[in-house]
């Protein structure tokens, strides 16, 4: 296994590419949280003037940065196979459980590796920027700190959702083999439910809020109302955990299962 | 060889399109995939349309409706109007002439919240712009009906207008005692004129219309009527009239007039989708006549609560967007994966011929699926909406075939750009992402994603200048100038006009093609 491991570490960490998508994934979150909070302007009286949740709005980068975080763990297993690489992987690791497993986990640290500094950007991003949108201490909103439990949790949260969201997009690559189909189903699973659910109205909009990957992991980032939610924060990581661990091991059955 | 026969510009470039529809043609996951993305616009229209349950009356008859569902009457264009005001009528017969001054126009503003049914209990005084009274003629007060009429306005001076949709300025300024002003109907055949003057001799001709069909007996009077504010606040206004006098053109004619003045209330039934402040009436006093009404006489806009044909295609539009970038983008990387590239440049050396090929390919391909998708979607959703007790506003024929190709520009412009970042990328992942990034992320700008404070202004900024503006074609909610009403995205109106939307999308895409031929013919295959 450490073979494997060593073996697919120096495949990603080779790849100029590898580490382009990781700066790209936390420059596009942070970005993406600044520009948010920067363009927020919250009415003290006016609709939605209270109740705000600056945590969670200045971690709304992470959405935007997993899009990065799921291509990078696509290419890892995609690009194999359009070069013909898979071949002679599977040729230095036969066991296919053994070279997916080292996989997993490469990618899965390389997602938290970069998760770091994203979560970190987006965080100070939205302390620097919020209290200008009307969202700071002197509106009776707190500085967004990490020393504030909940706020650290979904900091915590965060960084463990773009590992899921890797292993998820790894289990899919594994599955449908074609870099260009894994990008669009996983783009497509990520950002479509949420975008279902404001269209749907009643019970399908919670259900569909609760099972869908993104809707249920990003519940990690609130941090106040959380009664209100359609999902619990830390049930909302175990169904985005649930998805992956569910397309792993189809991933796995494929590879077994079909020709290289 | 001993003749190299060069083929001409034009057959060349047929080939290239020959070669390359042949290309999309035979790869059986993009066929399949052409067929999935259009039948995911129809699943997901009718699924987005079996979800909304409202309940309208197609009758104002309270008897044939269930209680507290809603009437939306239609003008005699085809159009959603408001009916809804004060008259105070004689019937006249043949041709004849109404005169009256109107002297006060005094309102009252509901000064509770906006969510709450309006009472009389709770307003404080004010006029709102397009409060209404003066005079009307029409040959029915039932809802809906053709008209011609004369009035003082909150803040638009005197206009003349028919038929809900038009509408002429006449003397400017508000009504006051000092300040009064002189109205007048005239009916000859089926065209009536409007008049007004400040004094009551010299008269200003304020506009005439032609009402086809007008029957000889008319009823013709005084009304008054109060729209919401813009801000969604009911009201109420009074008039005062007095030198009121009904007779018939010719001198010595039988009296065409007859009989007491008869006071309605039109269209204030609890059916009335309309929201008014209390109850209109009219009072006699001498010679003068005070009428109080609240509604509209106008074109119905958002506020009628109801949706349009097009409501339930956004979602499908998307889903087919993003398969469309998936096959746009292998459309050329796939040729650079398998080296495929260097076969077809060797077939057609001209790299800016290739492109024009590819891009006239996969637009026409992106444009049939989009427009046969929404051909197809937009019956069955506006079948099942209604079926589900739905108000549709009624569309031209005109402008739904204008949605039906905006669909299909949509999808087409959005294929091409993401060629064009295929060409310069090559490689299918950062294709897709970028293409589903820049082209559907910014469609999402409802309050589930954005943020919790996703603001109107975000979504507005974001539906001008990223390509989300293409959507804008997608608009069908009526807008009127006579109808001041909040027009946002909040309401349901995209901040940009249709084609001016396409136009936003066209530049990205003309953008993103142009930089891929730069790059085609500067780099190596």
């Amino acid at each position: 296994m450490s073979d494997a491991l060593r073996a697919e570490w120096t495949k990603l960490r080779t790849l100029a590419g590898t580490w382009w998508l990781m700066l790209g994934a936390v420059a596009l979150a942070v970005a993406a949280s600044a520009a948010t909070t920067a363009s927020t302007h919250v009415s003290p009286g006016g609709p939605g003037g209270a109740g705000q949740d600056p945590t969670k709005l200045s971690l709304i980068g992470i959405d935007l940065g997993q899009a990065v975080v799921a291509v990078l763990a696509i290419l890892a297993v995609t690009e194999e196979y359009g070069t013909g690489m898979i071949r002679v992987t599977l040729a230095a690791i036969p066991h296919r459980g053994v070279m997916l497993a080292a996989k997993a986990v490469n990618i899965a640290g390389l997602a938290l590796l970069a998760g770091v500094p994203a979560v970190a950007g987006c965080l100070i991003a939205g302390r620097l920027l919020l209290p200008a949108a009307g969202l700071g201490p002197t509106h009776g909103y707190a500085l967004v700190s990490i020393g504030h439990g909940p706020t650290l949790r979904a900091a915590f949260g965060s960084v463990l959702y773009l590992g899921l969201i890797a292993l998820l997009s790894l289990g899919i690559g594994a599955v449908l083999r074609d870099t260009a189909v894994s990008t669009g189903i996983v783009l497509g699973l990520l950002y479509l439910p949420p975008f279902l659910a404001q269209l749907v109205s009643g019970p399908w909009r919670r259900h569909i809020q609760q099972i869908a990957p993104m809707t249920a992991g990003v519940a990690i980032q609130a941090t106040r109302n959380i009664r209100s939610l359609p999902i619990s924060p830390w049930a909302g990581l175990g169904v985005l955990a649930g998805w992956a661990a569910a397309t792993l091991p189809v991933g796995l059955a494929v590879l077994k299962a079909r020709d290289a | 060889m001993s003749t190299l026969v060069e083929p001409s510009r034009g057959g060349g470039f047929r080939a290239a399109l020959r070669a390359e529809w042949t290309k999309l043609r035979t790869v059986r996951g993009w066929m399949i995939g052409l067929v999935f993305a259009a039948l995911m616009v129809v699943l997901f229209t009718f699924l987005q349309a079996n979800g909304k349950h409202t309940g309208y009356c197609t009758t104002p008859n309270p008897s044939s409706c269930v209680a507290g569902n809603q009437y939306v009457p239609t003008g005699p264009g085809g159009e959603a109007v408001a009916d809804t005001y004060e008259f105070v009528a004689k019937r006249l017969t043949g041709d004849g002439t109404i005169t009256a001054r109107i002297t006060s126009l005094a309102g009252r503003i509901w000064a509770g919240a906006t969510n709450e049914a309006p009472s009389l209990a709770d307003t404080q005084p004010g006029l709102t712009s397009w409060a209404k009274a003066g005079l009307l003629m029409t040959p029915s007060t039932r809802q809906g009906s053709s008209y011609a009429a004369v009035m003082a306005t909150g803040g638009h001076g005197i206009r003349f207008q028919y038929d809900y949709t038009h509408d002429q300025a006449g003397l400017p300024g508000s009504i006051s005692g000092t300040a009064p002003r002189w109205l007048r109907l005239t009916r000859t055949g089926d065209t009536i004129t409007g008049y007004d003057s400040s004094d009551g001799t010299s008269w200003h001709r304020g506009g005439s219309a032609h009402l086809a069909g007008l029957p000889t007996t008319v009823y013709v009077g005084l009304f008054a009527t109060s729209p919401t504010t813009s801000k969604g606040s009911a009201t109420r206004a009074t008039a005062s009239f007095d030198h009121i006098a009904i007779g018939p053109l010719a001198v010595g004619a039988v009296q065409a007039a007859t009989g007491r003045w008869h006071g309605a209330s039109i269209g204030t039934g609890p059916q009335d989708f309309y929201t008014t402040l209390g109850n209109g009436g009219y009072r006699q006093a001498g010679d003068s006549i005070h009428v109080t009404g609240s509604g509209d006489i106008a074109p119905a806009v958002a506020l009628a609560g109801g949706d349009t044909a097009s409501d339930s295609l956004l979602f499908g539009l998307v889903v087919a967007l993003i398969l469309l970038i998936v096959i746009g983008t292998m459309f050329i990387t796939s040729e650079y994966r398998r080296g495929l590239i260097r076969t077809t440049f060797t077939a057609t050396p001209d790299r800016g011929r290739v492109l024009a090929a590819k891009a006239v390919v996969i637009g026409g391909v992106g444009f049939a699926v989009g427009a046969l998708a929404s051909a197809a979607a937009i019956p069955i959703g506006e079948h099942v909406m209604s079926a589900n007790g739905n108000y549709i506003f009624p569309a031209a024929s005109l402008t739904v075939a204008r949605v039906i190709a905006g669909s299909g520009a949509l999808v087409a412009l959005t294929a091409v750009a993401v060629l064009g970042i295929g060409t310069i990328l090559r490689r299918s992942a950062g294709a897709i992402l970028a293409g589903v990034v820049i082209f559907v992320l910014p469609t999402f700008t409802g309050p589930g994603i954005i943020g919790p404070t996703s603001s109107g202004s975000v979504a507005t900024w974001l539906y001008r200048v990223t390509p989300a503006a293409g959507f804008s074609m997608l608009g069908l909610l009526p807008r009127s100038g006579l109808v001041s009403y909040p027009y946002t995205m909040a309401n349901g109106y995209y901040p940009l006009p249709p084609w001016a939307g396409l136009l936003v999308l066209g530049a990205y895409a003309a953008v993103a093609l142009f930089a891929a031929r730069v790059v085609l013919r500067r780099r190596d295959a």
